[in-house]
């Protein structure tokens, strides 16, 4: 019984979430609403963590399961991809090295700083 | 009665296709072990290929297979339970996991905006790759605000993820980040969780904060990415 509750619990986030995305006016996904609004219950100690972590944990580990279906779809979009699929692939490629590369330097130089922070304080103590 | 009328009626085939295809993906790729072959691709090509022989369509089998993906917004409110049991790492480095996949997420959208100009591709496949280096459960539902290509966006995002895994490492050094919370970061900003996979080689502070940079990306992406769009 326990995993329908929390189940219940999930789907009922779900709900709330597609209600904000059909009522506000942000280009938000309703799973994104609902993201939030779990994270938010979890903080807040509303909804406590044994009251979702199962079900949680389950539907996260069969996660891919869910995207076959839109993924099947590409063959009604071939027309529109071919001839540039290649150009895909590097862009997929370049875009995915700049990230890395950008947000891996960024947070070590803010590391780099807070550390020499954190030595003064020593020095100064 | 043919094959396509009586499947278009069956409530069951399209999600025993779909499941018994990743079945067949999951098997390989513990035998292999390889990250190229990964289940939800190789499943893709089964029964896209298993379509395309039999003569059966994409709406026959899009009817109960759609079943499946009902369940994609609660699974991603799921993605709450992660983040908030990384909370107390998120809290102590607020301003360098804020910051950096701030610079990452524009970087994302500025660098995809000058290929697909510079191939000469048009606005819809641009907004199909905007939200590729996050996790494909929220990808999806930024491509759908964005009128992209579902199919188009999993392809990207899987391309991200895949090359985090096989080349992630090789960057890393070529970048020389050396910092663990950086690497992590990195990992898991530019390759959601097959990026993450690999971050948990690298040790415990890495994995952590690659696992907490996909929710993140997720967020923020949902943020910039609409703008950035709105602005072209």
């Amino acid at each position: 019984m326990n995993y329908i509750f929390q189940l219940a619990l999930i789907l009922g986030v779900s709900f709330v979430g597609e209600l904000l995305n059909a009522v506000l006016p942000f280009p938000i996904p309703a799973s994104v609403y609902g993201l939030i609004l779990l994270f938010l219950l979890l903080c807040s100690k509303i909804v406590k963590l044994e009251q979702v972590e199962q079900v949680a944990g389950f539907m996260i580990s069969v996660m891919p399961i869910f995207f076959i279906e839109p993924t099947v779809g590409i063959m009604n979009s071939y027309g529109l991809v071919k001839g540039k699929i290649a150009a895909l692939f590097i862009a997929a490629f370049l875009s995915f090295a700049a990230v890395l590369a950008v947000t891996g330097l960024t947070a070590q130089a803010i590391m780099k700083f807070k550390n020499k922070e954190k030595g003064r304080e020593h020095e100064s103590e | 009665m043919n094959l396509n009328d009586f499947l278009a009626e069956s409530v069951f085939f399209g999600i025993v296709l779909s499941l018994a295809a990743y079945k067949i993906g999951f098997e390989i790729q513990r035998k292999y072990k390889k990250v190229f072959l990964n289940p939800l691709l190789i499943s893709i090509v089964i029964i896209i290929s298993f379509l395309l022989v039999t003569g059966v369509s994409y709406e026959t089998f899009q009817k109960g297979a759609s079943r499946l993906s009902y369940f994609l917004t609660p699974v991603t409110v799921c993605l709450a339970v992660p983040l908030y049991k990384q909370l107390q790492v998120l809290k102590e480095n607020v301003a360098a996991i804020l910051i950096s996949i701030f610079l990452g997420c524009l970087s994302h959208a500025g660098i995809l905006i000058g290929i697909t100009a510079a191939f000469g591709m048009d606005k819809q496949l641009l907004f199909s790759l905007m939200p590729k280096s996050i996790t494909t459960a929220i990808a999806l539902g930024v491509s759908d605000e964005l009128g992209g290509i579902a199919g188009i966006t999993v392809i990207g995002v899987m391309v991200a993820g895949i090359s985090g895994a096989v080349v992630g490492p090789v960057l890393l050094k070529l970048f020389r980040i050396r910092d663990p919370i950086a690497q992590g970061l990195a990992l898991g900003s530019s390759a959601h969780a097959i990026g993450t996979s690999k971050a948990v080689e690298l040790g415990e502070v890495q994995a952590a904060m690659s696992s907490l940079a996909i929710v993140v990306t997720g967020i923020m992406t949902v943020v910039i990415v609409p703008w950035v769009a709105g602005l072209l």
